[in-house]
């Protein structure tokens, strides 16, 4: 494999420490209550995301899952329009109408973070369907973790998609754990060892290694797009945070600390950071530099955010239709 | 006018649109063998591209839909009997019902869902007899339930044209019926009731299948000196709320009669529109003659126990007629 080159390398550290860094203002905000709910970090598999939509055109489409915000960023959100989003403000990328699990941009290609388990696939396979006879070689990239791989609407998708030869790459995010069942009591064999029962390539890739994510979501794109059809991807990760932010406060047995420490010391952006100083393809100042502008976009962020309006509620019924009739939807009182 | 069955009205409405709108495309199961009939022709005259046969996966081909819709297609879905909505309950409730509202209005999901054989004929038992309409109404999904074939043609073509998700249900017992149907594309508004029949002492509310058996009904009161109205909705959702209090209010008297369960069916919502709305027009309290709330048995003494009844009917509206204020 060639290494990557300066600029596109430069990109992939900044945009992981952009979902690390928005990831750690989330909680500091849910603690706060400033974001109501609860959410998915995603603390940890930053690679997998950044790597993944580093291989896509803007007119690809992901969909994305309950732990969504590194894809969405990933695939080019403005973080402002995010953090709006999760604090309830109408110029959230959803008007403030879906919060955390439901994020979405479909003009940067984003359908949509989902709240349920394997939903977004047929979504993506749909997609696809249009794309293959449109003849452009997009492609359609649903994200999904290794809960989703005993889902059974995940494997109708992996047969449509193989069957009728969509350009799809499947993106299984294997952090080991579904909620806090480990996957060694959920399943015989490893989520890409799966492929092959549906007649498509499975890959298994360290999704601690920026490089290795691309470099294997970039071949298998490649493919779809040139009419070769679906790929599994499968990225070996790790969640350094809770399922949720809710679980520090849970007294959760499930993991050890030994583990947990064990997957830090593979940091996948501090190792990405030296790899490329390594490489000489920057020094520590220019990491330094692009940490602090990390910092700076994600302050100017939250000002922007905090000082968003809320959204008005008489417009709370808004959007549930394209076409309106009187009387729809149903007011509670009339 | 030529005459067509029902089915024939549904198929002639997908070939013209199919064929008017090139963004359009149909996928479900036996679509192309085209057993029952709806579907003849489809595959050989649009393709393998917009004619879909899926392997077995409601949930999978729904939110293909979904996808689909998103990236500009307007899919057509069909369902070959009701429960299997509920295999696909997830991609249908939380995903196309959802989406629009929770994305805050960045996409339009213009998907047509028919729903093939809904309700009982008799001896299908209690997976292949239900009328699933009230679980789709809730969940906010617009709904028409033609009852003619020439509803059917002209309510079909106004779902696929809408922008939103649209279910359409294709009662069991009114597929084979005739009726006149224009020949030239035309399309019937969402709702919009129609007065099917004109009465002067109760009106009777029935819905799709029910509808030929409520004008059977009236004939026969007629005899008896009772003018019996029969007001079809044909759109369950929009609701033509406007056009079902004046159809009440007009007689004075309501007897709904409709084939979904008794609890939180549709006969529960109309009642509670008309005794919100129109109380002090009503003569007499509104009755219900609808499903008994358990599976559809087997055998079919038990299934004409269950399913609502013309002589149910036929005493209901007695009963209301007769009835004093003490």
């Amino acid at each position: 494999m060639t290494h990557l080159e300066k600029d596109l390398a430069g990109r992939l550290y900044r945009r992981m420490r952009l979902i690390r860094r928005f990831e750690e203002t989330v909680v500091k905000l849910v603690d706060d209550n400033e974001i109501a709910g609860v959410c998915h970090e995603y603390v940890g598999q930053e690679a997998v995301a950044t790597g993944v939509c580093a291989a896509l055109r803007t007119d690809d489409i992901i969909t994305s899952t309950h732990r969504g915000h590194g894809h969405i960023i990933a695939k080019g959100a403005q973080v402002r329009h995010m953090l709006a989003e999760l604090l309830g403000r109408s110029t959230g990328c959803n008007k403030g109408r879906g919060g955390s699990m439901h994020i979405a941009d479909v003009s940067l290609g984003i359908y949509g973070a989902n709240g349920i388990v394997g939903a977004g696939a047929p979504i993506a396979c749909g997609a696809a369907f249009r794309f293959k006879t449109a003849g452009k070689g997009t492609v359609a990239v649903p994200f999904f973790g290794d809960g989703a791989i005993n889902q059974g609407v995940l494997h109708e998708s992996l047969n449509l998609a193989a069957v009728w030869n969509l350009p799809v790459v499947f993106a299984c995010e294997n952090n080991l754990y579904a909620i806090t069942t480990p996957i060694r009591d959920a399943s015989k064999v490893q989520p890409h060892e799966r492929a092959a029962a549906y007649g498509m390539p499975g890959v298994l890739v360290d999704g601690m290694d920026v490089e290795a994510v691309y470099q294997a979501t970039a071949a298998a794109v490649d493919r779809a797009r040139g009419g070769g059809g679906p790929t599994f991807l499968e990225f070996t990760t790790y969640r350094y945070c809770g399922h949720q932010t809710a679980e520090r406060f849970m007294n959760a047995k499930y993991r050890t600390k030994a583990e947990i420490e064990e997957w830090r010391a593979k940091d996948a952006i501090d190792t990405w950071g030296l790899r490329m100083i390594d490489r000489g393809l920057w020094t520590s100042a220019d990491r330094d530099a692009a940490n602090l502008s990390v910092d700076e976009e994600l302050e100017e962020a939250v000002a922007f955010a905090r000082a968003s309006p809320w959204p008005d509620p008489a417009t709370a019924l808004d959007y549930m239709y394209s076409k309106p009739y009187p009387g729809l939807p149903a007011r509670g009182v009339e | 006018m030529r005459a067509l069955r029902y089915l024939q009205a549904m198929n002639e409405a997908y070939h013209q649109e199919m064929a008017r709108d090139s963004s359009t495309f149909i996928i479900g199961e036996d679509i192309r063998g085209a057993i029952r009939g709806e579907t003849k022709g489809l595959f050989e005259a649009f393709g393998p591209d917009r004619v879909l046969d899926t392997p077995i996966s409601e949930a999978a081909f729904s939110g293909f839909a979904i996808g689909a819709a998103m990236a500009g297609l307007r899919p057509i879905v069909q369902f070959q009997v009701p429960s299997l909505i509920y295999v696909a309950f997830d991609q249908l409730v939380n995903q196309a019902a959802k989406l629009p509202l929770m994305l805050g209005g960045q996409t339009k999901l213009p998907i047509t869902y028919t729903v093939m054989v809904n309700g009982s004929r008799g001896g299908q038992a209690g997976q292949h007899s239900d009328s699933p309409y009230p679980y789709l109404l809730h969940a906010g999904f617009k709904l028409v339930a033609p009852s003619t074939p020439y509803e059917a043609k002209g309510l079909m073509l106004a779902a696929i044209r809408e922008d939103d998700p649209v279910f359409f249900m294709a009662s069991a017992t009114l597929m084979a019926q005739r009726g006149e149907v224009p020949e030239e594309m035309y399309t019937l508004p969402l709702g919009v009731g129609d007065v099917k029949r004109e009465g002067t002492d109760v009106t009777v509310v029935a819905v799709g299948n029910t509808v030929p058996e409520a004008l059977a009904a009236a004939e026969r009161l007629q005899d008896e000196g009772i003018s019996v109205k029969v007001w079809d909705p044909r759109s369950l959702l929009p609701l033509d709320r406007d056009g079902l209090c004046e159809a009440v209010s007009s007689t004075g008297r309501l007897v709904i009669y409709d084939d979904t369960n008794r609890t939180c069916g549709f006969a529960a919502e109309i009642s509670a529109i008309v005794a919100e709305r129109v109380f002090g027009e009503l003569k007499a309290p509104i009755k219900r003659v609808t499903r008994a709330d358990v599976p559809m048995p087997f055998s079919v003494p038990l299934e004409k126990a269950v399913l609502p009844n013309p002589e149910q009917l036929v005493a209901a509206i007695r009963a209301v007629c007769n009835y004093e204020r003490k």
